[in-house]
Protein backbone atom coordinates (compact mmCIF):
# COMPACT_ATOMS: atom_id res chain seq x y z
CA UNK A 1 0.00 0.00 0.00
CA UNK A 2 1.52 3.26 -1.02
CA UNK A 3 0.67 6.98 -1.00
CA UNK A 4 0.56 6.89 -4.80
CA UNK A 5 -2.26 4.36 -4.59
CA UNK A 6 -4.16 6.71 -2.26
CA UNK A 7 -3.60 9.61 -4.64
CA UNK A 8 -4.96 7.64 -7.59
CA UNK A 9 -8.20 7.04 -5.72
CA UNK A 10 -8.80 10.34 -4.01
CA UNK A 11 -7.24 12.79 -6.45
CA UNK A 12 -4.45 15.27 -5.79
CA UNK A 13 -6.54 18.02 -4.25
CA UNK A 14 -6.44 16.48 -0.78
CA UNK A 15 -3.40 16.88 1.47
CA UNK A 16 -1.36 13.72 1.60
CA UNK A 17 -1.78 12.93 5.29
CA UNK A 18 -5.56 13.22 4.95
CA UNK A 19 -5.54 10.91 1.94
CA UNK A 20 -3.56 8.32 3.84
CA UNK A 21 -5.77 8.60 6.92
CA UNK A 22 -8.99 8.29 4.95
CA UNK A 23 -7.71 5.44 2.82
CA UNK A 24 -6.35 3.38 5.71
CA UNK A 25 -9.40 4.19 7.79
CA UNK A 26 -11.75 2.89 5.10
CA UNK A 27 -9.62 -0.22 4.53
CA UNK A 28 -9.45 -0.92 8.25
CA UNK A 29 -13.22 -0.59 8.66
CA UNK A 30 -13.92 -2.82 5.64
CA UNK A 31 -11.44 -5.38 6.95
CA UNK A 32 -12.93 -5.23 10.44
CA UNK A 33 -16.45 -5.81 9.13
CA UNK A 34 -15.40 -8.67 6.87
CA UNK A 35 -13.50 -10.40 9.69
CA UNK A 36 -16.45 -10.03 12.06
CA UNK A 37 -18.80 -11.40 9.37
CA UNK A 38 -16.44 -14.29 8.74
CA UNK A 39 -16.34 -14.95 12.48
CA UNK A 40 -20.15 -14.84 12.69
CA UNK A 41 -20.55 -17.42 9.94
CA UNK A 42 -17.75 -19.49 11.44
CA UNK A 43 -19.90 -19.96 14.56
CA UNK A 44 -22.76 -21.20 12.38
CA UNK A 45 -20.51 -23.42 10.28
CA UNK A 46 -18.94 -24.79 13.45
CA UNK A 47 -22.30 -25.88 14.79
CA UNK A 48 -23.39 -27.35 11.48
CA UNK A 49 -20.09 -29.17 10.87
CA UNK A 50 -19.88 -30.60 14.38
CA UNK A 51 -23.54 -31.47 14.10
CA UNK A 52 -22.95 -33.46 10.95
CA UNK A 53 -19.87 -35.16 12.45
CA UNK A 54 -22.00 -36.20 15.41
CA UNK A 55 -24.85 -37.30 13.14
CA UNK A 56 -27.29 -34.55 14.12
CA UNK A 57 -28.59 -31.56 12.18
CA UNK A 58 -27.48 -28.45 14.04
CA UNK A 59 -29.21 -25.06 13.86
CA UNK A 60 -31.25 -24.87 10.63
CA UNK A 61 -34.34 -22.87 11.62
CA UNK A 62 -33.36 -19.19 11.23
CA UNK A 63 -33.43 -18.31 7.55
CA UNK A 64 -32.38 -20.66 4.77
CA UNK A 65 -30.47 -23.58 6.35
CA UNK A 66 -29.87 -21.52 9.51
CA UNK A 67 -28.05 -18.71 7.73
CA UNK A 68 -29.63 -16.14 10.02
CA UNK A 69 -28.52 -17.95 13.19
CA UNK A 70 -25.45 -15.75 13.92
CA UNK A 71 -27.58 -12.61 13.72
CA UNK A 72 -30.21 -14.12 15.99
CA UNK A 73 -27.45 -14.96 18.48
CA UNK A 74 -26.06 -11.43 18.36
CA UNK A 75 -29.53 -9.98 18.89
CA UNK A 76 -30.07 -12.22 21.87
CA UNK A 77 -26.74 -11.28 23.43
CA UNK A 78 -27.33 -7.57 22.76
CA UNK A 79 -30.56 -7.42 24.71
CA UNK A 80 -29.22 -9.39 27.68
CA UNK A 81 -28.17 -7.55 30.79
CA UNK A 82 -24.45 -7.25 31.58
CA UNK A 83 -24.11 -8.27 35.21
CA UNK A 84 -21.12 -6.98 37.14
CA UNK A 85 -20.60 -9.18 40.21
CA UNK A 86 -20.43 -7.61 43.66
CA UNK A 87 -16.82 -7.07 44.85
CA UNK A 88 -15.56 -7.33 41.30
CA UNK A 89 -12.81 -4.98 40.22
CA UNK A 90 -15.18 -2.96 38.01
CA UNK A 91 -12.79 -1.20 35.66
CA UNK A 92 -10.71 -4.30 34.97
CA UNK A 93 -13.86 -6.37 34.62
CA UNK A 94 -15.03 -4.14 31.78
CA UNK A 95 -11.59 -3.62 30.20
CA UNK A 96 -10.69 -7.35 30.17
CA UNK A 97 -12.87 -8.35 27.16
CA UNK A 98 -11.44 -5.43 25.20
CA UNK A 99 -7.90 -6.49 26.07
CA UNK A 100 -8.73 -9.89 24.60
CA UNK A 101 -10.27 -8.51 21.41
CA UNK A 102 -8.02 -5.57 20.52
CA UNK A 103 -4.72 -7.50 20.06
CA UNK A 104 -6.61 -10.14 18.05
CA UNK A 105 -7.81 -7.45 15.62
CA UNK A 106 -4.60 -5.38 15.60
CA UNK A 107 -2.59 -8.35 14.34
CA UNK A 108 -4.46 -8.24 11.01
CA UNK A 109 -2.60 -5.04 10.15
CA UNK A 110 0.47 -6.94 8.95
CA UNK A 111 -1.28 -9.90 7.31
CA UNK A 112 -0.86 -9.87 3.51
CA UNK A 113 -4.21 -10.66 1.87
CA UNK A 114 -3.22 -10.49 -1.77
CA UNK A 115 -0.03 -9.65 -3.70
CA UNK A 116 0.97 -6.16 -2.52
CA UNK A 117 -2.05 -5.72 -0.29
CA UNK A 118 -1.07 -5.30 3.35
CA UNK A 119 -2.31 -2.51 5.57
CA UNK A 120 1.10 -2.05 7.17
CA UNK A 121 4.01 -3.63 5.32
CA UNK A 122 6.24 -3.81 8.41
CA UNK A 123 9.78 -5.15 8.21
CA UNK A 124 9.49 -6.96 11.52
CA UNK A 125 5.94 -8.15 10.83
CA UNK A 126 6.45 -11.60 12.27
CA UNK A 127 7.80 -10.19 15.54
CA UNK A 128 4.84 -7.82 15.68
CA UNK A 129 2.48 -10.79 15.41
CA UNK A 130 4.31 -12.68 18.13
CA UNK A 131 4.23 -9.65 20.43
CA UNK A 132 0.52 -9.01 19.94
CA UNK A 133 -0.59 -12.62 20.27
CA UNK A 134 1.37 -12.86 23.51
CA UNK A 135 -0.41 -9.73 24.78
CA UNK A 136 -3.78 -11.38 24.18
CA UNK A 137 -3.43 -13.47 27.33
CA UNK A 138 -4.05 -10.39 29.50
CA UNK A 139 -7.73 -10.32 28.65
CA UNK A 140 -8.14 -13.86 29.92
CA UNK A 141 -6.06 -13.39 33.08
CA UNK A 142 -7.70 -10.12 34.05
CA UNK A 143 -11.18 -11.45 33.35
CA UNK A 144 -10.49 -14.32 35.71
CA UNK A 145 -9.00 -12.18 38.43
CA UNK A 146 -11.33 -9.19 38.34
CA UNK A 147 -14.52 -11.26 38.57
CA UNK A 148 -13.64 -12.23 42.16
CA UNK A 149 -14.79 -15.78 41.58
CA UNK A 150 -12.88 -18.99 42.32
CA UNK A 151 -13.91 -20.73 39.11
CA UNK A 152 -12.97 -17.77 36.95
CA UNK A 153 -9.66 -17.43 38.78
CA UNK A 154 -8.76 -21.08 38.30
CA UNK A 155 -9.54 -20.70 34.61
CA UNK A 156 -7.30 -17.64 34.39
CA UNK A 157 -4.40 -19.44 36.08
CA UNK A 158 -4.70 -22.35 33.68
CA UNK A 159 -4.85 -19.94 30.75
CA UNK A 160 -1.74 -18.08 31.84
CA UNK A 161 0.33 -21.24 32.26
CA UNK A 162 -0.91 -22.80 29.04
CA UNK A 163 -0.52 -19.76 26.83
CA UNK A 164 2.97 -18.93 28.08
CA UNK A 165 4.07 -22.55 27.52
CA UNK A 166 2.77 -22.79 23.97
CA UNK A 167 3.97 -19.34 22.95
CA UNK A 168 7.54 -20.55 23.32
CA UNK A 169 6.97 -23.52 21.02
CA UNK A 170 5.19 -21.24 18.57
CA UNK A 171 8.05 -18.74 18.61
CA UNK A 172 10.63 -21.46 17.97
CA UNK A 173 8.55 -22.87 15.12
CA UNK A 174 8.52 -19.40 13.56
CA UNK A 175 12.31 -19.15 13.96
CA UNK A 176 12.44 -22.08 11.53
CA UNK A 177 10.17 -20.22 9.09
CA UNK A 178 12.35 -17.12 9.32
CA UNK A 179 15.45 -19.23 8.66
CA UNK A 180 13.83 -20.65 5.54
CA UNK A 181 12.55 -17.30 4.24
CA UNK A 182 15.42 -15.09 5.35
CA UNK A 183 13.00 -12.32 6.30
CA UNK A 184 10.62 -11.24 9.05
CA UNK A 185 8.30 -9.56 6.56
CA UNK A 186 5.20 -11.66 5.88
CA UNK A 187 5.01 -10.65 2.21
CA UNK A 188 8.62 -11.72 1.68
CA UNK A 189 7.97 -14.99 3.51
CA UNK A 190 5.24 -15.74 0.96
CA UNK A 191 7.45 -14.64 -1.96
CA UNK A 192 10.12 -17.07 -0.75
CA UNK A 193 7.65 -19.94 -1.30
CA UNK A 194 7.03 -19.12 -4.96
CA UNK A 195 7.30 -21.92 -7.53
CA UNK A 196 4.35 -24.26 -7.12
CA UNK A 197 3.07 -26.24 -4.16
CA UNK A 198 6.28 -28.28 -3.91
CA UNK A 199 8.24 -25.22 -2.82
CA UNK A 200 5.96 -24.41 0.09
CA UNK A 201 7.80 -24.44 3.40
CA UNK A 202 5.46 -27.18 4.58
CA UNK A 203 7.56 -29.94 3.00
CA UNK A 204 10.82 -29.02 4.66
CA UNK A 205 9.31 -27.83 7.92
CA UNK A 206 6.71 -30.54 8.57
CA UNK A 207 7.60 -30.90 12.28
CA UNK A 208 7.47 -27.13 12.73
CA UNK A 209 4.13 -26.97 10.93
CA UNK A 210 2.66 -29.62 13.23
CA UNK A 211 4.04 -27.85 16.30
CA UNK A 212 2.84 -24.45 15.10
CA UNK A 213 -0.70 -25.50 14.27
CA UNK A 214 -1.23 -27.52 17.44
CA UNK A 215 0.27 -24.70 19.53
CA UNK A 216 -2.10 -22.38 17.69
CA UNK A 217 -5.04 -24.49 18.82
CA UNK A 218 -3.69 -24.38 22.37
CA UNK A 219 -3.14 -20.61 22.15
CA UNK A 220 -6.75 -20.01 21.17
CA UNK A 221 -7.89 -22.33 24.00
CA UNK A 222 -9.86 -24.50 21.63
CA UNK A 223 -10.69 -28.15 22.14
CA UNK A 224 -8.85 -30.41 22.89
CA UNK A 225 -6.88 -27.77 24.83
CA UNK A 226 -9.87 -26.00 26.37
CA UNK A 227 -9.18 -26.76 30.04
CA UNK A 228 -9.32 -22.98 30.43
CA UNK A 229 -13.07 -23.25 29.98
CA UNK A 230 -13.34 -26.79 31.31
CA UNK A 231 -17.14 -26.97 31.63
CA UNK A 232 -17.07 -30.14 33.68
CA UNK A 233 -14.71 -28.83 36.38
CA UNK A 234 -14.77 -25.03 36.44
CA UNK A 235 -18.12 -24.31 34.76
CA UNK A 236 -16.91 -21.95 32.02
CA UNK A 237 -13.54 -20.85 33.35
CA UNK A 238 -12.45 -17.25 33.04
CA UNK A 239 -15.69 -15.93 31.53
CA UNK A 240 -18.12 -17.62 33.92
CA UNK A 241 -19.21 -14.25 35.38
CA UNK A 242 -19.67 -12.51 32.03
CA UNK A 243 -23.04 -12.11 30.38
CA UNK A 244 -24.54 -10.43 27.35
CA UNK A 245 -22.22 -8.48 25.05
CA UNK A 246 -19.28 -8.65 27.49
CA UNK A 247 -19.30 -12.41 27.03
CA UNK A 248 -19.84 -11.98 23.30
CA UNK A 249 -16.65 -9.93 23.04
CA UNK A 250 -14.63 -12.84 24.47
CA UNK A 251 -16.40 -15.12 22.04
CA UNK A 252 -15.54 -12.85 19.11
CA UNK A 253 -11.91 -12.65 20.27
CA UNK A 254 -11.62 -16.44 20.37
CA UNK A 255 -13.01 -16.87 16.85
CA UNK A 256 -11.00 -13.98 15.40
CA UNK A 257 -7.91 -15.63 16.87
CA UNK A 258 -8.89 -18.91 15.23
CA UNK A 259 -9.15 -17.19 11.84
CA UNK A 260 -5.85 -15.46 12.50
CA UNK A 261 -4.01 -18.69 13.36
CA UNK A 262 -5.45 -20.32 10.23
CA UNK A 263 -4.33 -17.37 8.10
CA UNK A 264 -0.84 -17.37 9.63
CA UNK A 265 -0.45 -21.13 9.21
CA UNK A 266 -1.34 -20.85 5.54
CA UNK A 267 1.01 -17.89 5.10
CA UNK A 268 3.98 -19.45 6.90
CA UNK A 269 3.72 -23.01 5.61
CA UNK A 270 1.38 -23.06 2.60
CA UNK A 271 2.32 -20.00 0.60
CA UNK A 272 -0.52 -17.70 1.65
CA UNK A 273 -2.01 -16.11 -1.48
CA UNK A 274 0.18 -18.16 -3.86
CA UNK A 275 -1.74 -20.44 -6.17
CA UNK A 276 -1.32 -24.21 -5.75
CA UNK A 277 -1.55 -24.54 -9.56
CA UNK A 278 1.36 -22.20 -10.12
CA UNK A 279 3.89 -23.54 -12.59
CA UNK A 280 1.55 -26.17 -14.07
CA UNK A 281 0.45 -25.82 -17.69
CA UNK A 282 -3.16 -24.61 -17.68
CA UNK A 283 -5.48 -23.91 -20.63
CA UNK A 284 -5.87 -20.19 -21.24
CA UNK A 285 -9.43 -20.00 -19.89
CA UNK A 286 -8.14 -21.42 -16.60
CA UNK A 287 -5.10 -19.16 -16.42
CA UNK A 288 -6.58 -17.27 -13.46
CA UNK A 289 -6.21 -20.46 -11.41
CA UNK A 290 -2.45 -20.17 -11.68
CA UNK A 291 -2.29 -16.53 -10.64
CA UNK A 292 -1.69 -15.62 -6.99
CA UNK A 293 -4.78 -14.03 -5.50
CA UNK A 294 -6.85 -13.53 -2.38
CA UNK A 295 -8.98 -16.57 -3.24
CA UNK A 296 -6.17 -18.99 -2.45
CA UNK A 297 -5.57 -17.49 0.97
CA UNK A 298 -9.31 -17.68 1.60
CA UNK A 299 -9.47 -21.36 0.60
CA UNK A 300 -6.46 -22.26 2.72
CA UNK A 301 -7.81 -20.34 5.73
CA UNK A 302 -11.12 -22.19 5.53
CA UNK A 303 -9.33 -25.50 5.29
CA UNK A 304 -7.51 -24.84 8.57
CA UNK A 305 -10.68 -23.49 10.18
CA UNK A 306 -12.34 -26.75 9.22
CA UNK A 307 -9.44 -28.58 10.91
CA UNK A 308 -10.15 -26.58 14.10
CA UNK A 309 -13.75 -27.80 14.06
CA UNK A 310 -12.76 -31.31 13.06
CA UNK A 311 -10.34 -31.60 16.00
CA UNK A 312 -12.94 -30.26 18.37
CA UNK A 313 -15.42 -32.93 17.32
CA UNK A 314 -12.82 -35.71 17.30
CA UNK A 315 -10.52 -35.49 20.32
CA UNK A 316 -11.34 -35.74 24.02
CA UNK A 317 -10.07 -32.92 26.22
CA UNK A 318 -6.46 -33.13 27.38
CA UNK A 319 -5.74 -33.40 31.07
CA UNK A 320 -3.90 -30.36 32.46
CA UNK A 321 -0.58 -32.12 33.20
CA UNK A 322 -0.66 -33.72 29.75
CA UNK A 323 -1.01 -30.27 28.19
CA UNK A 324 2.02 -29.02 30.10
CA UNK A 325 4.04 -32.10 29.19
CA UNK A 326 3.20 -31.76 25.50
CA UNK A 327 4.12 -28.08 25.46
CA UNK A 328 7.34 -28.13 27.41
CA UNK A 329 8.73 -31.64 26.96
CA UNK A 330 7.65 -32.52 23.42
CA UNK A 331 7.12 -29.42 21.31
CA UNK A 332 10.05 -27.32 22.47
CA UNK A 333 12.65 -30.11 21.98
CA UNK A 334 11.13 -30.97 18.59
CA UNK A 335 11.43 -27.38 17.40
CA UNK A 336 14.97 -27.02 18.76
CA UNK A 337 16.09 -30.20 16.98
CA UNK A 338 14.48 -29.13 13.73
CA UNK A 339 16.09 -25.70 13.85
CA UNK A 340 19.43 -27.50 14.16
CA UNK A 341 18.52 -29.76 11.22
CA UNK A 342 17.60 -26.68 9.21
CA UNK A 343 20.99 -25.20 10.03
CA UNK A 344 22.65 -28.35 8.66
CA UNK A 345 20.45 -28.27 5.53
CA UNK A 346 21.45 -24.67 4.97
CA UNK A 347 25.13 -25.45 5.52
CA UNK A 348 25.14 -28.32 3.05
CA UNK A 349 22.84 -26.45 0.63
CA UNK A 350 20.07 -29.04 0.53
CA UNK A 351 16.41 -28.44 -0.32
CA UNK A 352 15.16 -24.83 -0.44
CA UNK A 353 18.68 -23.59 0.20
CA UNK A 354 20.18 -25.33 -2.82
CA UNK A 355 20.44 -22.12 -4.79
CA UNK A 356 21.43 -19.90 -1.87
CA UNK B 1 5.47 20.83 17.21
CA UNK B 2 5.79 18.01 14.73
CA UNK B 3 3.68 14.88 14.93
CA UNK B 4 6.66 12.96 16.30
CA UNK B 5 7.09 15.45 19.13
CA UNK B 6 3.39 15.35 20.02
CA UNK B 7 3.54 11.55 20.11
CA UNK B 8 6.73 11.61 22.15
CA UNK B 9 5.35 13.94 24.82
CA UNK B 10 2.01 12.12 25.01
CA UNK B 11 3.54 8.71 25.47
CA UNK B 12 6.23 10.00 27.84
CA UNK B 13 3.52 11.60 29.99
CA UNK B 14 1.59 8.33 30.13
CA UNK B 15 4.83 6.49 30.85
CA UNK B 16 5.60 8.72 33.83
CA UNK B 17 2.05 8.46 35.16
CA UNK B 18 2.24 4.67 34.83
CA UNK B 19 5.64 4.56 36.55
CA UNK B 20 4.28 6.61 39.45
CA UNK B 21 1.29 4.30 39.52
CA UNK B 22 3.55 1.27 39.94
CA UNK B 23 4.85 2.51 43.28
CA UNK B 24 1.69 4.21 44.56
CA UNK B 25 -0.98 1.65 43.67
CA UNK B 26 -2.22 -0.11 46.79
CA UNK B 27 -3.27 -3.27 45.05
CA UNK B 28 -0.24 -5.25 43.81
CA UNK B 29 -2.19 -6.45 40.77
CA UNK B 30 -2.90 -2.85 39.79
CA UNK B 31 0.79 -2.04 40.32
CA UNK B 32 1.79 -4.90 38.01
CA UNK B 33 -0.68 -3.65 35.38
CA UNK B 34 0.76 -0.13 35.64
CA UNK B 35 4.15 -1.71 34.96
CA UNK B 36 2.72 -3.35 31.83
CA UNK B 37 1.44 0.05 30.72
CA UNK B 38 4.86 1.56 31.36
CA UNK B 39 6.52 -1.16 29.24
CA UNK B 40 4.10 -0.57 26.37
CA UNK B 41 4.73 3.16 26.43
CA UNK B 42 8.49 2.81 26.50
CA UNK B 43 8.15 0.41 23.56
CA UNK B 44 6.36 3.20 21.68
CA UNK B 45 9.17 5.62 22.57
CA UNK B 46 11.66 3.17 21.09
CA UNK B 47 9.51 2.90 17.97
CA UNK B 48 9.74 6.67 17.62
CA UNK B 49 13.54 6.29 17.66
CA UNK B 50 13.26 3.73 14.79
CA UNK B 51 14.38 0.90 17.07
CA UNK B 52 11.49 -1.33 16.07
CA UNK B 53 13.23 -4.58 16.97
CA UNK B 54 13.93 -3.51 20.55
CA UNK B 55 10.43 -2.09 20.91
CA UNK B 56 8.70 -5.26 19.75
CA UNK B 57 11.01 -7.49 21.77
CA UNK B 58 10.26 -5.39 24.86
CA UNK B 59 6.55 -6.06 24.38
CA UNK B 60 7.14 -9.70 23.45
CA UNK B 61 9.43 -10.58 26.36
CA UNK B 62 8.37 -8.29 29.18
CA UNK B 63 4.68 -7.74 28.47
CA UNK B 64 4.01 -11.11 26.88
CA UNK B 65 5.98 -13.41 29.15
CA UNK B 66 7.62 -11.88 32.23
CA UNK B 67 4.66 -9.79 33.39
CA UNK B 68 2.21 -12.63 32.76
CA UNK B 69 4.18 -14.82 35.14
CA UNK B 70 4.49 -11.87 37.53
CA UNK B 71 0.72 -11.39 37.53
CA UNK B 72 0.32 -15.12 37.90
CA UNK B 73 2.23 -14.98 41.19
CA UNK B 74 0.94 -11.63 42.42
CA UNK B 75 -2.69 -12.64 41.91
CA UNK B 76 -2.27 -15.64 44.16
CA UNK B 77 -0.66 -13.69 46.99
CA UNK B 78 -2.80 -12.84 49.94
CA UNK B 79 -1.18 -9.56 50.88
CA UNK B 80 -1.76 -7.82 54.16
CA UNK B 81 -1.14 -4.15 53.43
CA UNK B 82 -0.65 -3.16 57.06
CA UNK B 83 2.06 -5.79 57.40
CA UNK B 84 3.78 -4.51 54.28
CA UNK B 85 3.84 -0.97 55.61
CA UNK B 86 5.56 -2.06 58.85
CA UNK B 87 9.15 -1.97 57.62
CA UNK B 88 8.72 1.30 55.71
CA UNK B 89 10.70 3.59 58.04
CA UNK B 90 13.37 0.98 58.65
CA UNK B 91 14.12 0.50 54.94
CA UNK B 92 13.53 4.11 53.90
CA UNK B 93 17.23 5.21 54.14
CA UNK B 94 18.36 2.30 51.99
CA UNK B 95 15.60 3.05 49.50
CA UNK B 96 16.60 6.71 49.30
CA UNK B 97 20.24 5.76 48.65
CA UNK B 98 19.23 3.42 45.82
CA UNK B 99 16.96 6.08 44.34
CA UNK B 100 19.74 8.68 44.46
CA UNK B 101 22.13 6.25 42.78
CA UNK B 102 19.68 5.63 39.96
CA UNK B 103 19.09 9.37 39.51
CA UNK B 104 22.86 9.93 39.41
CA UNK B 105 23.23 7.23 36.76
CA UNK B 106 20.50 8.70 34.58
CA UNK B 107 21.92 12.16 34.99
CA UNK B 108 25.36 10.94 33.99
CA UNK B 109 23.91 9.37 30.83
CA UNK B 110 22.23 12.65 29.97
CA UNK B 111 25.51 14.44 30.62
CA UNK B 112 27.45 12.01 28.46
CA UNK B 113 25.00 12.68 25.66
CA UNK B 114 26.00 16.32 25.82
CA UNK B 115 29.57 15.32 25.00
CA UNK B 116 28.65 15.16 21.34
CA UNK B 117 27.81 11.49 20.96
CA UNK B 118 24.89 12.27 18.67
CA UNK B 119 27.25 13.90 16.23
CA UNK B 120 29.45 10.83 16.39
CA UNK B 121 26.58 8.55 15.40
CA UNK B 122 24.40 10.48 12.96
CA UNK B 123 23.91 7.46 10.71
CA UNK B 124 21.58 5.81 13.19
CA UNK B 125 19.02 8.57 13.04
CA UNK B 126 19.25 9.25 9.33
CA UNK B 127 18.06 5.84 8.21
CA UNK B 128 16.13 5.45 4.98
CA UNK B 129 12.80 3.63 4.62
CA UNK B 130 14.53 0.40 3.59
CA UNK B 131 16.68 0.36 6.70
CA UNK B 132 15.95 -2.69 8.82
CA UNK B 133 16.83 -2.28 12.45
CA UNK B 134 16.46 -6.02 12.97
CA UNK B 135 18.91 -6.88 10.22
CA UNK B 136 21.45 -4.32 11.46
CA UNK B 137 21.25 -5.66 15.01
CA UNK B 138 21.55 -9.23 13.79
CA UNK B 139 24.60 -8.46 11.68
CA UNK B 140 26.35 -6.77 14.58
CA UNK B 141 25.42 -9.42 17.15
CA UNK B 142 26.56 -12.33 15.00
CA UNK B 143 29.75 -10.79 13.68
CA UNK B 144 31.38 -8.07 15.74
CA UNK B 145 29.89 -9.01 19.10
CA UNK B 146 29.64 -12.77 18.53
CA UNK B 147 31.68 -13.83 21.58
CA UNK B 148 30.02 -11.49 24.11
CA UNK B 149 26.66 -12.56 22.68
CA UNK B 150 27.41 -16.26 23.01
CA UNK B 151 28.81 -15.70 26.50
CA UNK B 152 25.61 -13.97 27.53
CA UNK B 153 23.61 -16.85 26.07
CA UNK B 154 25.71 -19.37 28.01
CA UNK B 155 25.22 -17.37 31.21
CA UNK B 156 21.46 -17.38 30.70
CA UNK B 157 21.44 -21.11 30.00
CA UNK B 158 23.51 -21.66 33.15
CA UNK B 159 21.04 -19.57 35.13
CA UNK B 160 18.12 -21.61 33.80
CA UNK B 161 19.79 -24.92 34.65
CA UNK B 162 20.80 -23.62 38.09
CA UNK B 163 17.31 -22.34 38.85
CA UNK B 164 15.75 -25.65 37.87
CA UNK B 165 18.21 -27.77 39.85
CA UNK B 166 17.79 -25.53 42.91
CA UNK B 167 14.02 -25.75 42.94
CA UNK B 168 13.46 -29.29 41.73
CA UNK B 169 12.93 -31.71 44.56
CA UNK B 170 12.06 -35.32 44.09
CA UNK B 171 9.82 -36.48 46.87
CA UNK B 172 10.22 -40.08 47.88
CA UNK B 173 7.27 -42.20 47.00
CA UNK B 174 5.68 -39.59 44.74
CA UNK B 175 3.69 -41.20 41.98
CA UNK B 176 4.64 -40.26 38.45
CA UNK B 177 3.34 -41.12 35.06
CA UNK B 178 5.49 -43.02 32.66
CA UNK B 179 4.00 -41.89 29.38
CA UNK B 180 6.06 -44.30 27.29
CA UNK B 181 4.72 -47.21 29.31
CA UNK B 182 1.18 -45.87 28.96
CA UNK B 183 1.47 -45.58 25.22
CA UNK B 184 2.99 -49.05 24.93
CA UNK B 185 0.05 -50.69 26.66
CA UNK B 186 -1.74 -53.38 24.66
CA UNK B 187 -5.34 -54.39 25.17
CA UNK B 188 -4.21 -57.91 26.10
CA UNK B 189 -2.42 -56.54 29.20
CA UNK B 190 -5.49 -54.82 30.53
CA UNK B 191 -8.56 -56.66 29.39
CA UNK B 192 -9.20 -60.35 29.83
CA UNK B 193 -11.93 -61.64 27.61
CA UNK B 194 -13.75 -64.50 29.24
CA UNK B 195 -16.02 -66.72 27.29
CA UNK B 196 -18.93 -67.75 29.45
CA UNK B 197 -21.59 -70.26 28.73
CA UNK B 198 -25.07 -68.80 29.10
CA UNK B 199 -26.66 -69.97 32.32
CA UNK B 200 -29.68 -72.15 32.15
Amino acid sequence: MSPEFAASWLGDSWPQWLQATVLYGVIAVVLFISIILMMAFLTLIERRVIGSIQARIGPNRVGFNGIGQPFADVLKLLVKEIIIPANASKLLFIVAPLLALVPALCTWAVVPFAPGFTIADVNAGLLYILALTSAGVYGVILAGWSANSKYAFLGAMRAAAQMVAYEIAMGFALVGVVMAAGSLNLGEIIEAQRGGPLSYFFWWLIPLFVVYFISGIAETNRAPFDVVEGESEIVAGFHVEYSGMAFAVFFVAEYVNMILISALTSIFFFGGWLSPFEGYPLPSWLAWLGAPSFIWLFVKVWFFLFCFLWFRATFPRYRYDQIMRLGWKVFIPVTLVWIFVEGLLWYFKIGPWAGA
Amino acid sequence: MTLTEILFYTFSAVLIVAAVGVITARNPVHAALFLVLAFCNSAVLWLLMEAEFLAIVLVLVYVGAVMVLFLFVVMMLDINIAQMREGFTRYAPLGIIVALLVIAEIASVVWVKRLGLEEAAPAVFAAGPDYSNTRALGELLYSKYLYPFELAAMLLLLAIVAAITLTMRRRRGAKQQDVAAQVAVRPQDRVRLVKMQPEK
